[in-house]
């Protein structure tokens, strides 16, 4: 489905990423830890097309077509959607709007806002002085309506009480079929600092960046043991990395 | 009445060379006042088509359903007036002048005879304007509209408009001022002066759509008495050679309020001066001023300018400005003053391009870079900060999309 090769990029010539390999298949859904600034968000921006985050060598593909130099809403009308961790207010568009658009009029709003709880902040400008909960609530919302095939989420369980985690949950499971085994399709890829959203979401490979590159590849629970045990510091003289 | 009319007339014809602090200075010799009568109609249906079009776009409806009355002007003739409501009153302004003894209490007391040279030029040669009046206690069902038109080439039309809402009542007027489709250059002078008596409320909400070489210089008092309400909208979004106004508000009354919204989209070669001034003079006075303004190359200046007068008054001004083009000017001058401590004033202003940041949000929605910029532009002109009655917020809201068609 994804699959990253040799990927380059920089932001404000600065080189963040240099030279990330990974393939994400159908159906599986990937974590990625790192620590603080070791280009966890940059690696997201960068597969969803933001012009800021400019590749400078490797490739992006996408459902065997190359879409590393495709502008951002042609890559989103592919079937990548995301999730953003701080996404910008917008006066005068309501909520109900936005979901509405990203589901291009083909979504039942009221039925994704009772998913999500989100009922009572639809007639509410986007983001306007949403709590942190409420922000990936809405993110959520657009997402269900936006209907993607393979999912970025950056950070999903940050900021937001664990009552709200177990129904972001919830929804994640829900847009990625965990709940259709054999049809199922759709993929993830996952930022996570707490491991917290692995209780609610289960997912098949964890990574760790670090320096820019995928330092290591493994099982996500164990990966996050040893992190809270050794922290990444370990990470960086393994042996087996 | 004669005595103070020469009284007037004399202040007027003293400040006939007077200039405005703001705005171009329009040589008025270089406009002719109109000559040609037009005759009444019975019902606005009979218009010519085009003029009904006209009508339309700035939010009068012809079939005047949901109106509780109409008023139309072409330069100096009104060619329509009625009203369906009982202790609804609609005439010109010379009508009402005959009729009732005591309009001298209210003739050029909101704004001055000799502010400028624009008030002076209205009241040295008036073709009438509308007289509009809700008795004691009567609430309008549906909102009045009137109509201002500039049919002939060159002309000036000076107009004059009296709207008084006797106390506790309701009024809800929609004023749309607008030129024939072939009119190129031309001049409107409009003064109102509105007084809201004790516990009254009224909403005006105006659509300006004039043609590329009209200059326009409305002046307008609005005088609010204790509890009373005075809820501005005003709405511009078709070119416009020259517009300057900045009507003062005086909150005289405990309690009283005075809101003004304004939506302004200037295209290359027009030039906007507009904003508000209020003077907040009883105890729990409040004034707001909410401003969004969109520059398509031309310039838009957005003024305010609050005065606490008495202690326990309230204003907050909001200024917002886009620019979408690389010689578009936007401007934002909110002024505050406190004249005593117990005040509570503030303002906020922000102008500048769309913010990328909401433009990628929607792209990675799926939406095109031009999609998602109308998008966010709508969302910037949403009439709903207006708090409109329903009906007329749909009104309004067709008149807005239909004006963004124009220079989006």
């Amino acid at each position: 489905m994804l699959e990253l090769t040799d990927l380059r990029v920089e932001v404000s010539g600065k080189e963040i990423l240099n030279g990330v390999n990974l393939t994400i298949d159908t159906a599986q859904t990937h974590i990625l830890f790192g620590p603080n600034g070791a280009g966890k968000t940059t690696l997201l921006m960068s597969i969803m097309g933001f012009p800021e985050y400019k590749v400078t060598g490797g490739q992006i593909r996408f459902n065997e077509e190359d879409v590393t130099h495709l502008p951002l809403h042609e890559r989103a009308r592919l079937g990548i959607g995301m999730s953003f961790q701080r996404p910008p207010t917008i006066k005068g568009l309501k909520t109900r709007q936005i979901i509405e658009l990203s589901g291009h009029g083909g979504a039942d709003i009221d039925e994704i806002a009772g998913e999500v709880n989100l009922g009572y902040l639809l007639d509410r400008d986007v983001n306007d002085g949403f709590s942190g909960g409420e922000i990936k609530r809405s993110e959520m919302a657009q997402l269900i309506a936006q209907q993607p095939s393979f999912v970025l989420l950056d950070e999903p369980e940050s900021g937001v009480d664990l009552e709200n985690i177990s129904l972001l949950g919830g929804a994640i499971n829900k847009l990625l079929q965990k709940d259709m085994k054999r049809q199922r399709v759709n993929s993830c890829l996952i930022i996570t600092h707490t491991g917290y959203i692995l209780d609610y979401v289960e997912a098949d490979v964890g990574h760790i960046l670090l320096g820019g590159r995928i330092s290591c590849s493994g099982n996500p629970r164990e990966m996050l043991g040893h992190i809270k045990e050794s922290g990444y510091e370990e990470c960086a003289i393994c042996p087996s990395c | 009445m004669s005595k103070l009319l020469d009284d007037l007339t004399k202040r007027a014809e003293a400040a006939i060379d007077k200039k405005a602090p703001f705005g171009e200075d329009i040589d008025l010799t270089k406009y002719i006042n109109p000559s040609e009568r037009y005759e009444y109609v019975e019902n606005l249906e009979t218009l010519s088509a085009e003029e009904k079009e006209r009508l339309m776009a700035v939010g009068i409806d012809t079939k005047a359903e949901q109106r509780s009355g109409s008023f139309i002007q072409h330069d100096t003739t009104v060619r329509h007036r009625d009203s369906t409501q009982e202790g609804v009153e609609v005439m010109g302004t010379a009508e009402a002048l005959a009729k009732y003894d005591w309009m001298e209490e209210y003739w050029w007391k909101a704004v001055a005879v000799d502010q400028d040279k624009y008030t002076a030029h209205v009241q040295l040669h008036q073709n009438d304007g509308y007289f509009i009046r809700t008795l004691p206690g009567v609430k309008t069902t549906f909102p009045l509209q009137a109509c201002l038109y500039l049919k002939e080439e060159q002309i000036t039309q000076n107009v004059h408009n009296i709207i008084i809402a006797e106390e506790g009542s309701e009024l809800h007027i929609i004023t749309g001022c607008t030129t024939g489709p072939h009119v190129k250059e031309g001049i409107h002078l409009g003064v109102s002066e509105f007084f809201i008596k004790k516990g009254a409320k009224v909403s005006f909400t105006m659509i300006h759509g004039w043609n590329e070489n009209v200059a326009v210089r409305p002046r307008t008092g609005i005088i609010i008495e204790e509890d009373g309400v005075f809820l501005s909208n005003y709405i511009l979004l078709r070119r416009a050679h020259s517009l300057q106004m900045y009507p003062n508000a005086y909150l005289n009354g405990k309690n009283s309020t005075a809101r003004f919204n304004s939506i302004i989209a200037v295209p290359e070669g027009s030039h906007v001066d507009g904003g508000a001034r209020t003077y907040l003079r009883a105890p729990g006075a409040k004034a707001e001023i909410i401003s969004r303004t969109i520059s398509t190359g031309g310039t838009v200046i957005s003024r305010g300018h609050m005065i606490g007068e008495v202690p326990g008054v309230k204003a907050h001004m909001e200024c917002n400005g886009l620019i979408l083009s690389e010689h578009g000017i936007v401007a934002a001058v909110p002024e505050l003053e406190g004249r005593v401590a117990d005040v509570e004033m503030s303002h906020e202003a922000a102008v500048g391009k769309i913010a990328k940041e909401e433009i990628e949000y929607l792209m990675a929605r799926g939406l095109s870079e031009d999609e998602a910029k109308s998008t966010i532009i709508r969302g910037f002109l949403d009439v709903k900060i207006m708090g409109l009655p329903p009906h007329l917020e749909n009104a309004i809201k067709k008149a807005v999309e239909t004006g963004q068609q124009g220079f989006m």
